[in-house]
């Protein structure tokens, strides 16, 4: 290497690591301190809020608390069918309308294409007041489906699939016409199971994505039936409540806990998968 | 003849192909961007009247609302604070995490974990360390014999409170790209460079940093748009207040649709971002896209 056939750069080399190290683990600890103490409000008592008290007792009062005060076990059922329900109907639909954008030739492709990508900038919430009346209109206020429908044309997901779909060979869609296969056969033998990276990245990014939305359903919905755990989260904390504090600490904690646990078990599919995803 | 028929077939299954999502898009999308357009055209009937067409005069309305100005001046504070920082610090993460140090494993989940988390769980747990008297914040400063601050009950720090919080939130996100540029980057540029004595400053702004332009301009895009977006923060921590200081337009157009009941109002606000929102969108498919192509 020839860091170490040259001496001075090698001590050059020694000496700056160490102050990049301490600069990066500082970084670290203060990004990382935020939800520790979070996780340390839950589980201690009132009283250690703000008293750092390293044998201080753990109790798990502030979680029963908080799940005697909040229907979390119903936001907990809403937000995972919510989310199941979404991720489910985006992958069909964004299959179809990628599979078409990819392979047939429909007339004035490149301006449907172009009308599909303003979606990115034309998202649901900014639409907040008019989406609310057309959903209110089709009766879908209160309900999950009103919830994610706004959500399941994705523009984000159709491009990602079109994208995918136009570097699968021919020879392989040619393959299986050879052995009498019709489109949706076609799609669903060969362009599918060739895309189960791109599958899986776009879940979890849309997964994340709507266990974590909160403006669109604080809107659609109003009352516990259809409530996800954001806004269950939302309502439950609001200032005027005074709720202890503690409380709120084991709340959010009861609502963040599986999404953070998925992502610290399966960090690097996270990461790999908002990557593989940032080619908006 | 066969052939034409064949391709009109295959014209026809594509569009039936693209069916389900037109019709979802143009529900979700486009009619309400129309209507919202057509909305902001009115004035709100009295107590039950129909809706009487007005023009412009909405806008007029709103060029006169000292409050739009104070909710758009608020926007663009809030975007030229979170969006530098956030890149920065991003880009300093990237640097931090791909220089091999120990313990990268935990500093990379380190600056990553508060993308994952709900905005509205991030408030609620800032929402401690800026509370009054009882909060983390104030008790340190109280502790150091400073007087405490009043995190978000102050007009002049209410803001710089919340993008404190939104930049937590966002850089480690915008890392991510960051270092999948950066692991991109061939290391014989690092080796010539270091035949040629460069120090590792100069190499930085010479060499990497041109070089991650195109993830820059791309994050920039993120951000610009996650600016204008994300306001669930506000519900928790201020509400928009103390008087405005902190409102953003997306939230000053759920307060009017959803608190004032002034739906047109809110539909002309809502055009007003439409308009940042397509300028953001003609920059990034005018420039952007004319380096990447889209085949």
């Amino acid at each position: 290497m020839s860091q170490a056939s040259h001496p001075a750069a090698r001590r050059f080399a020694l000496r700056v690591p160490s102050l990049e190290t301490t600069a990066a683990w500082l970084l670290a600890i203060v990004w990382i301190f935020p939800l520790l103490y979070a996780v340390w409000a839950a589980f201690h008592p009132p009283a250690f809020m703000v008293r750092f008290d390293l044998f201080a007792p753990l109790t798990l009062d502030n979680f029963a608390n908080a799940w005697a005060q909040a229907p979390f076990a119903r936001y907990y059922l809403n937000t995972f069918l919510l989310v199941t329900g979404v991720v489910l109907a985006q992958f069909v639909v964004c299959t179809l309308a990628g599979f078409a954008f990819a392979r047939f030739p429909i007339p004035g492709k490149d301006v449907l294409f172009m009308l599909v990508l303003i979606q990115l900038f034309v998202f649901p919430e900014v639409l907040i007041v008019e989406n609310y009346r057309i959903a209110s209109t089709l009766g879908l206020v209160d309900t999950i489906t009103g919830i994610g429908l706004p959500y399941v044309a994705s523009a984000f997901g159709i491009f990602l699939l079109r994208q995918t779909f136009k570097t699968i060979p021919r020879e392989l869609e040619d393959a299986a016409r050879i052995e009498g296969c019709g489109w949706i056969a076609i799609l669903l033998k060969v362009y599918v199971p060739l895309a189960k990276p791109t599958y899986l990245a776009y879940g979890l990014v849309s997964i994340s994505h709507h266990w974590n939305n909160f403006l669109w359903p604080l809107v659609v919905t109003n009352s516990v039936e259809s409530r996800p755990l954001t806004v269950g989260l939302g309502v439950f904390s609001a200032p005027e409540t005074g709720v202890n504090w503690a409380t709120v600490s084991a709340a959010t904690l009861l609502s963040i806990a599986p999404l953070l646990i998925a992502f610290l078990l399966f960090q690097r599919q996270f990461v790999q998968s908002f990557l593989r995803s940032g080619i908006r | 003849m066969d052939r034409m028929n064949a391709h009109r077939r295959m014209q026809l299954y594509g569009a039936l192909l693209l069916l389900p999502a037109a019709v979802l898009l143009a529900t979700f999308a486009y009619l309400p961007t129309i209507a919202t357009l057509i909305n902001s055209l009115f004035l709100p009937g009295f107590r039950g009247a129909p809706t009487e067409f007005v023009g412009l005069e909405n806008y007029r309305l709103l060029v006169e609302d000292s409050t739009f100005w104070r909710v758009a001046g608020n926007n663009l504070i809030y975007a030229l604070g979170t969006i530098p920082t956030s890149i920065a610090l991003a880009l300093a993460m990237a640097l931090f995490v791909n220089a091999r140090l120990p313990g990268r494993g935990f500093v990379r989940m380190a600056y990553f974990t508060p993308t994952i988390l709900p905005m509205i769980a991030a408030a609620n747990i800032w929402m401690f360390f800026y509370a009054p008297q009882i909060g983390l914040f104030n008790k340190l400063l109280g502790a150091l014999g400073l007087s405490g601050v009043n995190w978000l009950g102050d007009p002049g720090v209410a803001l710089t409170s919340v993008i404190v919080m939104t930049v937590w939130k966002e850089a480690g996100f915008f890392m991510i790209f960051y270092l999948a540029a950066l692991q991109g980057m061939p290391p014989e540029l690092r080796e010539a460079a270091d035949l040629e004595g460069t120090s590792r400053w100069s190499f930085f702004w010479r060499v990497t940093f041109p070089l991650l332009m195109p993830t820059t301009l791309f994050v920039l895009i993120n951000a610009l748009i996650n600016a204008v977006r994300v306001v669930d923060h506000l519900f928790i921590l201020t509400k928009g207040g103390p008087n405005n200081a902190t409102n953003l337009l997306l939230y000053y157009v759920y307060e009017n649709a959803f608190s004032f009941f002034d739906r047109t109002y809110a539909a002309t606000i809502t055009v007003v971002i439409l308009l940042v929102l397509a300028i953001v969108a003609t920059v990034k498919f005018a420039i952007l896209d004319r380096r990447t192509h889209y085949q």
